[in-house]
């Protein structure tokens, strides 16, 4: 029997329309930043105009792997409406023709001695509007010397490879890093011992965010004060006013960031561009303000790519489908230069998670990156750090291993889950999973989806020669990125500030370091305060987006703001109100001990009739008359809190798919998403978020990747080429939810932003395969568009990279 | 070259370079930030704008083609009686997240629910086709565009009551 669960979303009815009812805390909530983005009224980069403002254009490269040979750019500086043309040699004077990647490797700002990706940056133009600026472009001469380029990851490693890295002392080949993690021998012993193994390569190819809104900046350096304000298309405020502090030798002081409205991140709004150095390159050298806002196929083309691992699976398992180990090799393509936005300590991000859902007796990763010419990036696109291509890993592996065993994929699921009893659960690569129930969060994803019907249903049609196929994924996600101690982002540690003032009439303003690129972020945390100290969210305003005005923190991405600023959120309003309590107790003339907190007020125990509110107590904390003995006056506080381990929020997802024989199009019929993200502060943002990570997952599964030639020419420069799913391609999401707390979070919370968009690609993937099964294929790669799937129906699954 | 047009009922006159596209022309020339640059290659419908009571994507059409005519952008929807039920049906219903497509989107919607008071599921998601969300995942889209309807059906009910 098919069972449904009332959406959050919902088209309201005048008795389900606003706050849940409910003055303070959770539970549905209209947004509090709708009201100015429905008019048009939001405020994104490229709306930042200043007086003076100069407009900003990269030159790119044509080719990906060329020396460059001389720059003529005296046409250009002859245009009338040009202020300024700057190269690679030009900055290189100054030091700074390179900088950091979040890596801890370099990348040009602009290429000085040759270029390693197609589009990479080589010269910029500074003129009066952005027309000129890119006139400009087309009247400076390069003259390029075109090398032979490394395109197949496959070959980066030969020996005859073009060196690409020869800005690198010493480096004679194109290897980027290795990484192991698990128990090699304990693996290989399991395996020996098993009595059933599979083996399947698989492509996560290579994909890009591609947010609505594109990446921008205007930099704007006041020459007297040497101040410098950069509104930036930024996830991580804070750091980036860092790494500029270090590569430009700005005083930090001196260095204001400021994320006005982000259209999307996603993250690939996480690494600092050198669009953003330029830009600012620019204001020092003119002294005005100076715009920076790319293209969409520079945003394609040159900005921060996602996945791109081919990795090969292996499950060792008893006949009767117990799963005992699970090893991976992995070839990560990494581009010319190393951006990945990981935690440092951890290259290959949170890839060790690859150990999925499931009670292992081994498990072993090795992976090998390596350097091609190819635009940098391995930004943790709407996941956490490389979790994303774990998952899919593990969930593609184990139905593979369902394929052989002649299992049901949602049986061989159930019979290796980790028990509930064994939280908190240490992995064979050593992850604590803080919390978990997962069977019933299975067991309601089947029964949202009607499964044995859907299996029945699909027996009819197989007989019938149609090809229907249902998927399954159960996902494991880590994020909520430190504890500090363990990580971060080129030294500095992930823990997020967060400071509370209460105003005298009892009205706050709470300051976060982390910063909304759709999220919510103004809502929820007003939710998460009015909760803790019950002033009503309406009468709360979150300030973010301002390095000059918010506390310290590492920024928005890998699910992080809820599972570590949303704790810090908590935390500072407990502070605040622990001092409130203490004024109360003077207000009401008896012990702290005496009193009782009634999400509001405070009155006497035993006697409601005596009580103060929250804003009869801000009043107080700023009035006339003597506080508590030892109590400053003001009801504010600030801290930083540091996350004692990552959460791990899951879910169960299963889709349903229809594959045209004639066609080979995959219409994706139904998709069930039973997400469990512990504790939910506002279920309609929550859902929201799921359903657009699930279409994320119906872009990589069956419709987006960017591609190369033989030559290094990105074949998916524009979105007539790069396929992201409209209205058409997807179904009517259904969602539900299960509900395990974290238990070091303060509230419980674990994070949901990117957990659809992990969970979803391996079940749609499943589904499209088991759909194909009638064609004794086990195994077809991403994306699997009418084409791919159409070879795949032939017997050629794996297609060229 | 000089262009006039109105813009949002207002009589507008521009001294352009000819080569200026419309959605520069609102942006950088009028102001009206509203409307936003996306693709450049008609995909992802975030520029959305009428022209007359016509939606076209102001990224590929140039400003003095609108030379004119009538223009109506996003901060067109609000009149003096408050927010289009378009712009409500997108807060009640959750129908944006970053709110970069959320013009078009709307515009779009507001089009269709001129020519066809009561689409269906299917008309809304053929409508909004040409437009790209990355946030909401379009269904949450498609039920702000129904509680306009809904909310657009029951004001003309009522209305023709009285006229009864």
């Amino acid at each position: 029997m098919t069972v449904t669960e009332p959406s959050a979303n919902q088209i309201p009815t005048p008795d389900n329309n606003l706050n849940d009812q409910k003055p303070t805390g959770f539970g549905r909530m209209l947004r509090k930043e709708d009201p100015r983005f429905v008019r048009g009224l939001g405020q994104y980069c490229d709306d930042v105009t200043l007086p003076g403002m100069l407009h900003l254009a990269i030159l790119r490269s044509p080719y990906a792997h060329a020396r460059i040979v001389s720059i003529d750019t005296s046409a250009a500086e002859a245009h009338p409406k040009v202020k300024a043309v700057v190269t690679g040699a030009m900055l290189a004077e100054h030091g700074l023709a390179w900088m950091p990647t979040l890596s801890n490797d370099v990348q040009a700002v602009l290429a000085t001695d040759k270029v390693r990706f197609q589009h990479q940056e080589v010269a910029f133009v500074v003129a009066e509007d952005r027309y000129s600026a890119r006139d400009a472009l087309e009247l400076i001469d390069v003259e390029y010397d075109p090398l032979d380029p490394v395109i197949d990851v496959r070959k980066a490693l030969d020996p005859d490879a073009a060196i690409i890295r020869d800005d690198l002392e010493g480096k004679t080949d194109n290897h980027c890093f290795n990484w192991q993690t698990g128990d090699d021998a304990a693996t290989q012993a399991v395996f020996d011992d098993a009595e059933v193994t599979v083996k399947q390569e698989m492509i996560y190819p290579r994909v890009h965010p591609a947010p609505m809104e594109t990446c921008a900046c205007v930099a704007d350096l006041d020459k007297v004060s040497g101040k410098l304000t950069l509104w930036s298309t930024t996830q991580a405020p804070h750091a980036h006013r860092t790494v500029y502090a270090l590569v430009a030798g700005l005083p930090e002081h001196k260095i204001r960031i400021i994320a006005p409205d982000i259209g999307g991140g996603f993250g690939g709004k996480v690494p600092i561009y050198p669009g953003y150095v330029c830009a600012i390159v620019a204001s020092l050298l003119i002294g005005k303000p100076v715009k920076w806002a790319e293209d969409r196929t520079e945003n394609l083309v040159s900005t921060g790519f996602a996945r791109d691992y081919i990795m090969i699976g292996e499950i060792a398992a008893s006949r009767d489908g117990k799963i005992r180990a699970v090893r991976t090799n992995v070839l990560a393509d990494h581009g010319a230069f190393n951006g990945v936005a990981s935690p440092v300590k951890y290259p290959a991000g949170f890839f060790g998670v690859f150990t999925g859902s499931y009670d292992l007796e081994a498990a072993f990763c090795n992976m090998d990156a390596v350097f091609t010419n190819k635009a940098p990036g391995g930004v943790a696109y709407a996941c956490s750090f490389r979790i994303t291509e774990a998952v899919y890993l593990v969930e593609r592996m184990v139905d593979v291993l369902a394929y052989e065993l002649d299992m049901d994929p949602a049986e061989l699921r159930l019979k290796n889950l980790i028990q509930p009893e064994q939280f908190p659960y240490e992995t064979k690569t050593g992850w604590i999973y803080d919390s978990g129930d997962y069977e019933p969060t299975m067991r309601k994803a089947m029964a949202m989806a009607g499964y044995d019907e859907l299996r029945r249903e699909q027996a009819e049609k197989r007989e019938r020669g149609e090809l229907m196929g249902i998927g399954i994924s159960f996902f494991t996600e880590a994020v909520g990125a430190g504890p500090r101690k363990d990580m971060d982002i080129l030294g500095l540690g992930m823990a997020d500030g967060c400071e509370l003032r209460i105003h005298p009439t009892g009205k706050a303003v709470v300051r976060l370091s982390v910063q909304t690129q759709g999220q919510g972020h103004e809502t929820t945390f007003a939710q998460i305060v009015a909760e803790e100290i019950g002033i009503p969210p309406e009468d709360i305003e979150v300030f973010h987006g301002d390095t000059d005005n918010t506390p310290f923190g590492l920024g928005t991405y890998g699910s992080r703001s809820t599972p570590v600023s949303g704790a810090a959120a908590a935390l500072v309003t407990r502070k605040v109100k622990d001092k409130a309590q203490i004024i109360a107790s003077g207000m009401l003339e008896v012990s702290v001990a005496d009193l009782q907190w009634d999400k509001g007020s405070f009155s006497v125990k035993g006697d409601p009739t005596k009580s103060v509110t929250i804003q009869d107590i801000a009043m107080k904390a700023h009035g006339a008359g003597d506080l508590p003995e030892g109590v400053e006056g003001g009801l504010e506080a600030q801290i930083c809190y540091n996350p004692s381990n990552l959460t791990y929020p899951f879910g169960a997802y299963i889709c349903v798919v229809d594959v045209d024989p004639g066609t080979a199009e995959v219409k994706v019929r139904r998709f069930i998403a039973v997400d469990d993200c512990g504790t939910q502060i506002n279920p309609m943002i929550i859902e929201g978020q799921v359903h657009g990570g699930l279409t994320d997952g119906v872009g990589m599964a069956l419709m987006q990747m960017i591609n190369f030639d033989e030559d290094g020419n990105c074949l998916a420069g524009s979105l007539m080429d790069y396929l992201i799913p409209t209205a058409m391609e997807v179904p009517d999401w259904e969602t539900g939810h299960t509900v395990t707390p974290s238990p070091h979070h303060p509230i419980g919370a674990k994070g949901i932003g990117e957990s659809a968009t992990v969970g979803s690609p391996p079940a749609i993937v499943n589904a499209v395969v088991d759909a194909l099964k009638p064609f004794g294929i086990r195994h077809a790669d991403m994306p699997l568009t009418p084409s791919r799937v159409w070879e795949a129906m032939q017997g050629n699954h794996t297609p060229p990279i | 070259m000089e262009i006039s047009m109105n813009v949002n009922g207002d009589d507008v006159v521009r001294d352009v370079e000819p080569r200026t596209l419309l959605v520069h022309f609102l942006r950088d020339h009028m102001g009206l930030t509203g409307t936003h640059w996306g693709c450049d290659t008609s995909n992802c419908g975030t520029c959305v704008v009428w022209v007359d009571e016509e939606p076209v994507k102001s990224c590929t059409h140039l400003a003095a083609m609108a030379g004119g005519h009538r223009v109506k952008t996003v901060e067109g929807l609000e009149t003096a009686d408050g927010l289009d039920p378009v712009q409500e049906g997108f807060i009640q219903c959750h129908g944006l997240q970053c709110g970069f497509c959320t013009p078009g989107m709307m515009m779009t919607a507001r089009a269709l629910l001129d020519r066809n008071p009561d689409p269906s599921e299917e008309v809304i998601r053929e409508a909004i086709s040409g437009q790209i969300c990355r946030c909401t995942g379009y269904s949450t889209i498609i039920r702000s565009i129904q509680w306009a309807a809904a909310k657009e059906r029951e004001t003309s009910v009522s209305l023709e009551g009285s006229v009864a």
